[in-house]
């Protein structure tokens, strides 16, 4: 696909009259999915697919078309139709006042070895490892390749092969472990072991559940919970922009009004991300970007359109303006001191559907799900009934955050909404000394 | 393109128990103004294909982007090859199951009408300009999505289905900020609740034109209203409220194949079970629920859905007690042997597009319209509160506890309603919250809505799903409002 998508920039290179402009991006994947219920394969497929998007400038006037490409010469007819179209929009458009495009020339080429196995080798790992037990969830495995390309000669390629495995073991009335875990080799073994401990783990919540009412408990958040809260701050929370009009829940960080614990130190860390490391502009985004330092507003992602129209330094992020691999430092909470530490109260493993229940306030809802405990005196002492809690990030990452772990966690995000995600969080767990449960 | 690609399925097609291909052509424009200043224009045209082959009791599937013959072999040589290497570790013998092969053709609304862009990029910046009306309005955003989309699918037995669709989605929201208050209100929902199926009249529907000003007017009235109050009250929600309450507390727990587990390690369970249908009251009498796929204008009609089966109106909830569940022929037939007994399949085997394969989906689940006209169930209530337009949805793993917040309320006090209020929201459970309901409205307080973005599956698939409700009031229900 690399040699295909620079002969198409070769190709709009020469379409183009000497007045005009353009860029190329290009995300695309080979994904083998498997997907699981009761240990057996729900359904199995693979879905081949690359959809280019074509950018062509005149002055300050733009317009953009994204095609999918068949991979074949067909591609530049459609390549073709697709520049035509865009010339009778920027014919009759506007001059765009943000218009802003990365002038520097920087090219990369990275292609990883693709060393995974075939993925029903995999598949049948997995079946074999979960035999006996109901597994639920999803394998994704496949090379992902981004590009980009524009007028000025720049070019740029990233190609890995990576598998995402995400998966929960169940057991009557809705009790179940959930692990995920992703990477560029697989590891039969290491999966097997996994399912093992989850099974193991799930027989510990084979007791009669706890049932609490409404009010506020002591709780331990998994790094699993802390990367739930960072991924609904990064809806729209370090958006420069979503800050500018106040739409943002960190409005109040930003503007000074509003502090979280000093333990929290947040930055965007795209040198240990699993992404591409350049974006649709033509910019490389820095290996690091200070969001949150001590508790307080240090930075925040400013897109090239966002840095224009604001008149701002720009950041080099993608339009929406979110991490792509959110980094939360470490405190001093030792692993085998959290159930201590959290003497009476919630282990929270997993939390399920947060949103903002009043976005600028910060203030949101959610439920917990899955392996979630009742500790006393630093046991675990019951299952949780699922509850549903109503609080504020600014209290849960401000004043009741006593201590984070000392280590911290990637975790790879399992989405695939249109194609497969190569975002990224890597969080400590969170000891907080109150978490407001509602029903 | 059709024909060629009729043509190259025959050529292609290897000798299996059964396949088919099923082609997504879609072409859409994106039209934006943000502050007045026109986004630049995004154009896409996103093509390819879906091929299913079922062989020896398995099910593979393949995605492709190649068109060619040989494309299409390579891609049906991957399909039959998961279809075989997963004939003895499946789910369920797909032998047991006789897919239809239907032949015949859809076409929503809208398909072929002319469109002025140009026009319609002047309507939005007129929108936006006229949103301007205070300083305290910090952000005025107003866009149209057009999308056409041509679907053909293909069976070995002949099956042959072509369906054209034409969607229109308005989006228009303002924010307005002061002293610290931030409020957004928008034109149906922040996420797009006037999407419908046709073509530029659907904004006359959606009351487009002359709404930057009045949501303008409404936000910044936001900025000053109290509170909504706390505790147990009556509960009048709107439509585009409505349509939320329905997707997550009737929609979501009746699909078959998240009973069935399918979806407990992404999108959750449910707490409804196969014993429920046809004796459970899901709610009070009151509470008369469709899967209708037929509505002329709603967001997911259609004639057939993505594994060949007739689209048809079924009573999903009757006089307040659980009929059917929403399962397509492979969950029906895995769910009819759990259950000892036949479970009839709905068309709602769906997928987004030609790169994710088809599972259940809701289409268009409907409330249908009651008796009471909007005066009269405002009428019945002593102490309550009116809310409009969602903004936050949560809901449990099993689908039962919910707390939802909308954009705007107004309070009710007897049987009137009153001033505005901020921040409303309230909380339920799904297995009792239905059996509150003590008024339906009539068929002119329904309206028609939908979304884009329903979520689910994995790999994830977001689909176009319809809900058409009437206004519904409900008694004692747990509201809350923002902190003071």
């Amino acid at each position: 696909m690399r040699a295909h998508f620079h002969r198409l920039a070769d190709a709009a290179q020469a379409l183009l009259h000497s007045d005009e402009n353009f860029t190329l991006w290009l995300a695309g994947e080979r994904t083998d999915f498997v997907r699981f219920n009761h240990a057996r394969v729900r359904q199995a497929g693979q879905v081949s697919q690359a959809t280019l998007e074509l950018r062509l400038i005149h002055g300050r006037r733009q317009a953009c078309y994204a095609l999918s490409l068949a991979g074949d010469d067909e591609d530049f007819g459609a390549l073709a139709t697709a520049l035509a179209a865009l010339r009778h929009v920027v014919s009759s458009a506007a001059d765009d006042p943000y218009l802003l495009l990365n002038q520097t020339v920087t090219s990369s080429d990275e292609v990883q070895q693709n060393n995974l196995p075939p993925t029903p080798q995999m598949m049948d790992d997995i079946l074999r490892a979960a035999d006996g037990a109901d597994l639920v969830g999803i394998l994704a495995a496949g090379p992902i390749f981004h590009g980009f390309a524009n007028g000025l000669g720049q070019r740029n390629w990233r190609e890995s092969a990576s598998w995402n495995f995400d998966w929960s073991i169940h057991a009557a009335s809705d009790r179940a472990v959930k692990r995920g875990s992703a990477g560029f080799n697989w590891q039969a073994q290491a999966i097997g072991r996994d399912i093992a401990q989850a099974c193991e783990q799930l027989a510990r919540l084979d007791r009669p559940a706890r049932l609490l009412s409404p009010g506020s408990y002591r709780a331990y958040l998994t790094p699993n919970c802390v990367a739930a809260l960072a991924g609904l701050l990064n809806w729209g929370g370090f958006s420069a922009r979503e800050q500018l009009v106040r739409r943002s829940p960190l409005t109040r960080l930003a503007q000074q009004e509003a502090a979280l614990s000093p333990l929290i130190h947040v930055q965007q860390q795209a040198s240990t991300g699993l992404g591409p490391g350049f974006q649709a502009e033509g910019y490389l985004q820095p290996d690091t970007i200070p969001l949150i330092r001590a508790g307080k507003h240090v930075g925040a992602l400013v897109s090239p359109r966002t840095a224009m129209e604001y008149g701002i330094a720009g950041t080099g992020t993608p339009v929406h303006e979110q991490a792509s691999n959110l980094c939360m430092t470490g405190g001093s909470l030792a692993e085998g001191d959290i159930l201590a530490r959290l003497g009476d109260g919630l282990y929270l493993e997993n939390l399920h559907y947060l949103n903002y229940v009043d976005r600028p306030a910060a203030r949101i809802t959610g439920m917990t799900r899955f392996a979630c405990f009742w500790v006393e005196n630093g046991q675990l002492a019951a299952p949780l009934g699922v509850m549903r809690f109503d609080d504020s990030l600014y209290g849960l990452l401000g004043d009741k955050l006593e201590d984070l772990t000392s280590t911290t966690q990637l975790i790879a995000d399992a989405g695939s909404y249109e194609a497969r995600s190569t975002d990224s969080v890597n969080v400590p767990g969170a000891l907080v000394s109150g978490l407001n449960l509602v029903l | 393109m059709l024909d060629t690609l009729r043509q190259r399925f025959r050529c292609a097609a290897p000798p299996v128990d059964f396949c088919s291909l099923r082609l997504t052509e879609t072409r859409s424009r994106l039209l934006d103004v943000r502050q007045g200043v026109a986004e630049p224009i995004s154009l896409a045209h996103n093509r390819g294909v879906m091929l299913v082959v079922a062989h020896g009791g398995g099910y593979g599937y393949a995605a492709t982007a190649d068109l060619s013959e040989s494309g299409l072999r390579a891609a049906f040589a991957r399909a039959r090859d998961w279809a075989e290497r997963t004939a003895d570790c499946g789910v369920f013998d797909f032998r047991k199951i006789a897919f239809p092969n239907p032949r015949g053709r859809y076409a929503s609304p809208g398909v072929g009408s002319a469109v002025d862009d140009a026009a319609l990029l002047d309507l939005l910046l007129m929108e936006s300009q006229h949103a301007a009306i205070d300083r305290r309005i910090v952000e005025r955003r107003a866009s149209l999505t057009l999308i056409d989309v041509d679907e053909l699918y293909l069976t070995l037995e002949n099956g042959d289905v072509e369906q054209h669709f034409s969607y229109v989605i308005p989006s228009l929201t303002v924010t307005a900020h002061a002293q610290g208050e931030t409020q957004t209100r928008s034109l149906g929902g922040q996420y797009n609740g006037y999407c419908q199926q046709g073509s530029v009249e659907i904004l006359g529907r959606a009351g487009l034109s002359g709404a930057g000003r009045r949501v303008a007017d409404e936000a910044l009235q936001l900025l000053s209203a109290p509170n909504c109050p706390s505790g147990s009250m009556d509960l009048l929600l709107g439509p585009e409220q409505m349509m939320l309450q329905i997707h997550e507390s009737i929609g979501h727990p009746l699909e078959l194949d998240r009973i069935l587990g399918d979806e407990r390690n992404y999108a959750g369970s449910s707490f409804v079970t196969l014993d429920m249908f046809g004796s459970y009251r899901y709610g009070s009498a009151l509470l008369n629920v469709t899967f209708d796929p037929q509505v002329h204008e709603e967001f997911a009609s259609a004639g057939w859905d993505h594994e060949g089966r007739a689209s048809e109106k079924v009573w999903l909830i009757k006089d307040g007690i659980l009929q059917r569940p929403l399962g397509g022929q492979l969950s029906a037939a895995r769910a009819s042997e759990v259950a000892a007994r036949p479970i009839t399949a709905l068309a709602n085997s769906r997928a987004s597009n030609w790169n994710r394969p088809p599972i259940d989906r809701m289409a268009n689940i409907n409330i249908e319209a009651g008796a009471l006209s909007f005066q009269a169930l405002v009428g019945g209530v002593e102490h309550g509160v009116l809310m409009e337009t969602n903004v936050s949805w949560s809901i449990d793993d099993s689908r039962n506890k919910f707390q939802f917040s909308c954009e705007r309320g107004h309070l009710i006090e007897n049987g009137e309603i009153k001033h505005v209020v901020k921040n409303p929201g309230y909380r339920g459970i799904s297995a009792t919250f239905w059996r509150s309901l003590k008024g339906v409205g009539d068929a002119g307080t329904l309206q028609v809505m939908g979304t884009p973005y329903c979520g689910k599956g994995e790999p994830n698939q977001a689909v176009r799903v319809g809900h058409a409700a009437p206004a519904c009031l409900f008694a004692d229900v747990d509201v809350f409002g923002g902190d003071a």
